[in-house]
């Protein structure tokens, strides 16, 4: 060793050094600062308890699940409300959950097996619908929808029925049950918007 | 391991389905007061995911589940 090489080689060996002390602080400082960060912005969490439902269809079959989910999620202690728009608002009128029909017509999955094009007779629309409630529903007690609907309403559940598609059908809100606000899809948006769960159905 | 529960109020739901025993189970709930021990009878075996998923979202305890002849009886404690 040279005396003329000795003070760049221990400049070289404190700058190693430095660099990586400063490093692993560095490092420690961003890890805690990020996991800081990210616990604050999961407790921030801006959506809700909340179940924004759209029913948009009025079979009975597919009345179903939003009355069920919407009354089970009430029941769990969320804020719920359903959208009725399109031929889902059959489901709030008057007497119509009680009316709504199982459709046979391109339906392969009925539950009594028979030719598809057989669902296109007269009748037999009907005909599925009354086995479906009098063979099936009754024999393993499915509550009826009217009650569901009835549940909803007791446990607080928003029903709101979609205006414009009640004008195109020609549905006063006179014709709903009671309970029923009539919005759009500002109104809908406006409350999926920070809702946990969204469905359409 | 059966244990003795004092239980404070009893619901049927035995013949129900869903979501019926869930909702049935709500609603006794609300009338229990804080540390109140509920029983409910149910024979729908999807009661049996059902109650316990209620019980984890609302913040209840349910203490236990007991199977007999096709009945399902949960026990279920207010927080």
């Amino acid at each position: 060793m040279t005396v003329d090489t000795l003070p760049t080689t221990t400049d070289q060996l404190l700058r190693d050094r430095v660099d990586t002390l400063v490093n692993e602080r560095l490092e420690q400082l961003v890890t805690e600062r990020v996991t800081e960060q990210v616990a604050a912005a999961m407790k921030k969490d801006p959506a809700k308890n909340k179940v924004a439902i759209i029913a948009s269809k009025g079979t009975l079959d597919m009345a179903y699940p939003p009355l069920i989910l919407a009354s089970a999620a009430a029941a769990m202690g969320e804020d719920v409300e359903i959208f009725f728009t399109f031929y889902g608002l059959d489901i709030v009128k008057k007497g119509g959950a009680a009316q709504l029909k199982v459709a046979p017509i391109a339906n392969p999955a009925m539950p009594v097996p028979m030719p598809n094009i057989v669902g296109m007779l007269p009748g037999m629309t009907p005909m599925a619908t009354w086995m479906m409630k009098s063979q099936f529903f009754a024999k393993h007690h499915v509550a009826p929808l009217e009650q569901l609907l009835q549940e909803c309403v007791d446990l607080g559940v928003k029903l709101i029925a979609c205006q414009m598609t009640m004008d195109v059908m020609g549905i006063k809100a006179e014709e709903l049950i009671e309970g029923v606000e009539v919005g759009g899809a500002a109104t809908f948006i406006n409350f999926a918007n920070d809702a946990h769960i969204t469905l359409f159905i | 391991m059966t244990t003795t529960y004092r239980v404070d109020k009893f619901v049927d739901a035995k013949g129900q389905t869903c979501p019926m025993p869930v909702l049935m189970l709500a609603k006794a709930f609300k009338e229990l007061a804080s540390g109140q021990i509920l029983a409910i009878s149910a024979t729908d075996p999807g009661s049996k995911a059902d109650v316990s998923a209620w019980a984890e979202k609302t913040g209840n305890t349910l203490l236990e589940m007991v199977e007999e002849a096709g009945v399902f009886t949960f026990y279920l404690k207010k927080v």
